[in-house]
């Protein structure tokens, strides 16, 4: 399947598609008013971008600088070159601890490796806790947006959701009435899980602690409860210093949700008395995209989905068209580079506004990237359809007798052409997009007539 | 090869460009550290209380379960702290004391030797934090300067209730944590 099949698909539903659009605006508005009272913003993403351009340039001094104070502090560090052998560890610890059933909080990574249906098919039940995740995972489905897993559900199917699952009142949508549905069920889940499972928002190489945000409680519910922590973290997550933490916890949550801090940041530097405590550092790609140096920024990201919310493809074509773990305008930059072929589609799925760079908290230069992976793609497939009609077009523009001819014969030829021509396959130009109203005579003649 | 030394191999055979950090620069902060505070706090849907309210609604008998880790509210306090925070899983109210607050977002920073234990502030159905008023930074950098290289195993920002929006983005309060975060600035 490819990006715009799945647009169409999710274009079927006229006004859910429309409501994801502007609920997703609304929180980029949200993003842009916040943004507006810090009178530092733009030097905070400058600070924030050069922070991380130092990280990129010494990745291995600060992991190395990780590994050493968190092993101090108490913390298990382990290694994973990749999505099966993180998996691999997650399920070694819980089998060690003889654990049959985990709470797990927001962590894209772990959605990234699998890992729930890995630890499934070894018997083991794995819990989302995130509200969003919870409903999505009940749906067997992954989150379509980074941070609003849950976004592209309305209220009435989460409602029918919880009546089958939960046994929650049958047509009762009311948002709060759901949630305590949900904390319910997920406070017997908390209680009862010896191992949880978080993802990391930032790794301190000055300290070896790390860093989770959430607005729910739910990491900290489930890790204070449980004997062993693991915590799940990709090798970019690294900053140097604890002081950094101050520009990036600025930035943040303001792009994510317009809101000027999480309820809850938490700061794990070592075990409590008599508990366990496991970072598992992964690459899964990362190093093979540190070394691509046209793309090495992506690697920047702080999972922030600001880029989501104000991508006007994203916003109208949801996340489960991009097929890909993250989603968007910074998914179609990473998501390439672990599988070139699978992930074509994805770097079109851009208007090319540069929207997603301008609002990027870290200063990625999102299009750009975009339209460079465009590059490496018909490079590496041979002249695409588009390209070839964009040639055609490309010798009227060079002769201006030829664009003179071509203009006359154009406003002839589209009134009685049939659609079935203009409309043809080949003409991959003219698939979703309409023909504009065509004008009696052309500005030239116009201008000749009225002003000349 | 271990994965560890592969991955490091990896990173260090790209010899990348090394580049300079920044230095963060000192900037503006609100000339009203309490009143940017409260404002905040109460936009992330917390809520300030008085001493006198707290007790009051303590010998009212709206919270049956009460931890107090503060000695002002020592007297009102009937539950040890347990060794298994499992057993706080009907805990109606923590009373804690916050190190210090951040006016910018109204982030409040506690460590391990606040909480009495970790579990504390999440569990309780509902959680109360004193806040000495003169204990305000302006923005998180004075936060963190204030923080310095404090080695608590655990340190937290606590800005408000449990809360999210993951249902068509409706702000539902009370998610998994505690319902109520009950400001009282001392």
């Amino acid at each position: 399947m490819s990006h715009p099949v799945q647009a169409a698909e999710f274009l079927q539903d006229a006004a859910k598609a429309k409501w994801h659009d502007e609920t997703l605006w609304f929180v980029r508005d949200k993003r842009d008013k916040i943004s507006h009272t810090i009178p530092e913003w733009e030097q905070l993403r400058e600070l924030a971008s050069k922070i991380k351009d130092n990280v990129l340039g010494n990745l291995d001094i600060y992991l190395e600088d990780f590994e050493r104070n968190a092993t101090k502090n108490g913390i298990k560090v382990h290694w994973a070159k990749d999505a099966e052998e993180h998996n691999a560890i997650v399920l070694s610890i819980l089998q060690e601890k003889n654990c049959k059933a985990i709470v797990k909080s927001k962590s894209i990574l772990t959605e990234e490796c699998h890992l729930n249906p890995y630890l499934e098919k070894s018997g083991i039940e794995v819990v989302d806790t995130d509200l969003g995740e919870r409903i999505v995972q009940f749906l067997n489905q992954p989150p379509s947006h980074i941070v609003l897993p849950a976004i592209h559900l309305k209220k009435g199917e989460i409602s029918d959701l919880f009546h089958e699952k939960l046994h929650t009142e049958k047509g009762n949508d009311d948002p709060t009435y759901l949630t305590q549905a949900a904390r319910v069920h997920l406070r017997e889940k908390f209680l009862g899980a010896k191992v949880a499972i978080t993802g990391v928002n930032f790794g301190i190489a000055e300290t070896g602690e790390f860093v989770v945000c959430t607005n729910e409680g739910n990491a900290d519910m489930g890790v204070h409860l449980a004997d062993v922590h693991i915590a799940c973290m990709g090798i970019e997550k690294i900053i140097p210093k604890r002081q950094h933490l101050s520009v990036f916890l600025r930035l943040l949550a303001r792009s994510a949700t317009g809101q000027s801090i999480t309820n809850y940041t938490s700061h794990f530097r070592s075990p409590a008395a008599g508990r366990e405590m496991h970072i598992i550092l992964v690459d899964n790609g990362r190093t093979a995209q540190l070394g691509r140096e046209t793309f090495r920024n992506s690697l920047k990201c702080i999972r922030c989905g600001a880029c989501m919310n104000t991508c006007p493809i994203y916003r109208r074509s949801g996340g489960f068209s991009y097929e890909s773990t993250v989603p968007g305008p910074i998914g179609s930059i990473l998501s390439p580079g672990l599988d070139l072929k699978k992930y074509s589609t994805l770097p079109f799925a851009s208007t090319l506004c540069g929207s997603c760079s301008d609002v990027c908290p870290v200063k990625i230069n999102i299009h750009e990237q975009l339209y460079a992976w465009r590059q490496e793609i018909t490079k590496a497939q041979g002249t695409s359809p588009k390209s070839l009609s964009m040639s055609l077009g490309n010798g009227i523009f060079k002769s201006p007798l030829a664009y003179k001819i071509s203009g006359t014969l154009m406003r002839a030829a589209l009134k009685t052409l049939p659609d079935s021509l203009i409309y043809n396959p080949l003409n991959t130009y003219g698939k979703s997009r309409d023909l504009p109203e065509l004008p009696k005579e052309s500005f030239k003649d116009w201008y000749k007539k009225n002003r000349g | 090869m271990s994965s560890r030394s592969e991955i490091l191999g990896k990173i260090k055979s790209l010899k990348l460009e090394q580049k300079p950090l920044p230095e963060t620069p000192v900037f503006a902060v609100s000339n009203n550290l309490e009143e940017s505070f409260v404002k905040s706090i109460l936009s992330n849907k917390g809520e300030i209380w008085t001493l006198q309210e707290l007790e009051g609604k303590i010998q009212s008998g709206s919270f049956p379960k009460v931890y107090a880790k503060v000695p002002e509210f020592k007297s009102f306090s009937n539950q040890e702290l347990p060794s298994d925070p499992h057993e706080f899983a009907d805990l109606d109210l923590a009373i804690i004391r916050g190190q210090f607050g951040v006016a910018e977002n109204g982030a409040i920073w506690l460590e391990d030797s606040d909480l009495g234990l970790r579990a504390v502030p999440f569990i309780a159905e509902h959680l109360a934090i004193l806040l000495d008023r003169n204990q305000l930074v302006g923005n998180m950098h004075q936060a963190y300067q204030k923080v310095g290289m404090a080695e608590s195993g655990f340190g937290l920002f606590i800005a408000g209730p449990s809360k999210t929006a993951d249902i068509e983005q409706s702000l539902v309060i009370g998610a998994h944590g505690a319902r109520s975060l009950l400001l009282i600035l001392t």
